[in-house]
């Protein structure tokens, strides 16, 4: 196991590498104006070109690369150009980071509270009410695009309760909102998925046969077939986590929560480019760590599964 | 003893002629015997039509479609992009409410905002059918050869290792932030991740299926590789297909909603539902001018809504288990 573990990270670290170097060369194609900041349109053609060059953004495409890894290292990622003119970026970056954690790890801990319990009941119930106004739940939250009810539950729940429409850092009641909308969409993909794994475990030929035995339905569900469908369910995690990501994205900038979401949106408005590359670089490691998370997941509900040799792609 | 062997001749003789009449056959006569009816596209189709709810859906949605096309040469229509100046006062007709003249009102700088509705419907229906078919020529190509190809298993699996790991959202938002934002820019990104899943399920299946003994037999038979994968196992496969092509165009409808929301997606002289969502998300403030959101949002709610349950109805009709 932990073998596996240690392997699975040595080839994350490789993938990251990997990630890492096509962002940077990506970046490079990015508008110049990016790097001069308001100042561009007074400067001189000369004068640009040697504000570039004390950038190092005319050196030699691989000597650049060199000193983006050893900053990198560091843990320097340029400073700001046009959002907080000459802070350095990971100083804005930690400023955010706490607010973007717990609202995407909320958002995902409510789900899977809410998500999988609703999966297993709509399993259980299939056919009847509960399973099918679940199922319109689901449908109505994979058909309807994010950015419509997000807008509409801000617009209408906050008239409705009277709450305010933006978020405020001492109100805890402005959490609310924009967790449950977080939430929204990971409980439906939980709840779906679940319910699927649930009944496919429950047409199965040993669980007839526990049936004939007179097993308790109870101690059916949840010992054999809950622990069953438990499996698949793990690699979904990561594909939430990546999720929380976007969701984030919407949602900070409606609320004005002052995370990284947001921040994205101001930078790319602003032009500003390291904390652009930064950001793009913060979320693809969060892609990856939740990659490793849910094999990881995988493996430990899993007794069966032995990733370490003969992997398959998932 | 000879007399009744006689009679007996003779009364075969009378009763083949009797009861037998010889038909004149065909070789293909004989071939039509050996086969049923069975058409699959014709099955296909009649379990669709099963579904009442997916017909209803698809009829509203080919009328949706044909009326985007159609709409700018009904009479009495406005330009989407032209900025209309109110009579009185010379100014432009900003935010007026829905009436006799603006049908769906106008927008803050005095577009109609009925006719953008169209226009957008159909830059955004055109991007979200270009990446759903390129995004399945290219996925079950690289999906078959994938699965197919023992020498090319492993290069496929390594550039699919790298290019999954990297956050959708992510390549969207870097591609149309180095290139400018335009139509085309949207497909690019678009396609550049959206080929994956597909390929990766396709290369699932065919390696699930390859080497099952009805290939087998095929292959000892001296099929070649290309029928065998045109003929034995894409088929298999409609069902996925089709359903993975029919979600990729709400899905493509939403990236460009996303994209325009932060700032990335198409100009405004370019009406799409992104945009015009976009522009009524600032003026939601206010409830006099809601409408300017709620129109847009409609349509497109619709239109994705529509899509997914056509999508499932027809991958469940797809299906050869399901039909009779």
């Amino acid at each position: 196991m932990l073998w596996y573990v240690g392997k699975r990270l040595l080839q994350s670290i490789v993938t990251l590498f990997i990630i890492i170097t096509i962002v940077f060369s990506l970046l490079r194609l990015m508008p110049e104006e990016g790097y001069l900041g308001a100042a561009a349109e007074k400067m001189s053609a000369a004068q640009k070109e040697v504000y570039l060059t004390n950038l190092g953004l005319r050196d030699p495409l691989l000597v650049q690369l060199g000193n983006f890894y050893a900053d990198l290292l560091q843990g320097d990622l340029g400073k700001s150009v046009t959002y907080r003119t000459d802070v350095p970026v990971v100083t804005i970056l930690a400023d955010k980071i706490m607010y973007s954690l717990f609202f995407g790890l909320g958002a995902v801990g409510i789900s899977l509270l809410i998500g999988v319990p609703l999966g297993i009941l709509m399993a259980q119930m299939k056919g009847r009410w509960l399973d099918r106004l679940g199922t319109g739940y689901i449908v109505f939250v994979v058909a309807v695009p994010a950015a419509v009810y997000y807008l509409v539950i801000q617009m209408y729940i906050t008239d409705i309760f009277h709450l305010p429409m933006l978020f405020d850092e001492y109100k805890p009641i402005t959490w609310l909102l924009p967790l449950t909308s977080m939430a929204l969409a990971p409980t439906a993909s939980y709840a779906m998925w679940m319910r699927r794994y649930m009944v496919d475990e429950l047409n199965k030929d040993y669980i007839k046969l526990a049936r004939a035995k007179g097993v308790k339905e109870r101690t059916l569900m949840f010992s054999h077939v809950l622990r069953n469908a438990f499996i698949p369910m793990a690699q979904y995690l990561p594909a939430t986590i990546l999720f929380t990501i976007t969701g984030s994205i919407y949602i900070e900038s409606l609320y004005s929560i002052p995370g990284m979401g947001g921040l994205l949106v101001d930078a790319i408005q602003r032009q500003d480019n390291t904390i652009v590359q930064g950001l793009v670089l913060v979320f693809s490691s969060l892609g990856i760590i939740g990659l490793i998370l849910g094999d990881i997941a995988m493996a430990l509900v899993d007794p069966r599964i032995k990733l370490g040799k003969g992997e398959s792609v998932r | 003893m000879s007399m009744y062997t006689e009679e007996i001749d003779n009364m075969s003789d009378k009763s083949r002629a009797q009861l037998f009449d010889f038909v004149e056959a065909t070789d293909g006569q004989a071939e039509d015997i050996a086969y049923s009816n069975y058409s699959y596209w014709r099955s296909t189709w009649k379990s669709f039509l099963k579904n009442r709810v997916a017909v209803f859906l698809l009829v509203m949605v080919c009328i949706i479609v044909a009326f985007t096309m159609f709409q700018p040469y009904l009479p009495a229509q406005k330009s989407p992009t032209e900025i209309y100046l109110d009579d009185q006062t010379g100014l432009q007709a900003r935010n007026i409410a829905p009436n006799a003249e603006f049908w769906f009102g106008t927008n803050s700088i005095g577009q109609d905002l009925w006719s953008r509705i169209w226009a957008g419907t159909r830059t955004s229906l055109m991007i979200g059918c270009v990446v759903a078919l390129v995004e399945a020529f290219v996925g079950i190509t690289i999906g078959t050869l994938w699965g197919f190809s023992r020498k090319l298993e492993m290069p496929i699996t390594q550039l699919y290792n790298v290019v999954d790991n990297i956050p959708t959202t992510i390549v969207l938002i870097l591609m149309s932030y180095i290139l400018r934002p335009s139509i085309s820019t949207i497909i690019i990104a678009m396609c550049i991740t959206g080929w994956v899943e597909m390929a990766r399920f396709i290369r699932n299946q065919i390696v699930i299926l390859r080497d099952r003994e009805y290939n087998l037999a095929s292959k000892c038979l001296g099929t070649s590789d290309y029928r065998i994968i045109i003929k034995n196992l894409l088929p298999y496969l409609i069902s996925v297909i089709m359903l993975r092509m029919s979600l990729a165009i709400p899905f493509a409808i939403g990236a460009e909603v996303f994209l325009t929301y932060i700032g990335l997606g198409l100009p405004i002289s370019e009406p799409s539902l992104g945009n015009l969502i976009n522009e009524g998300r600032v003026l939601m403030m206010s409830p006099d001018l809601r409408y300017q959101l709620i129109f847009p949002s409609i349509v497109l709610s619709i239109m994705t809504i529509a899509f997914y349950i056509i999508g499932n109805a027809f991958a469940d009709a797809a299906d050869p288990k399901n039909h009779v």
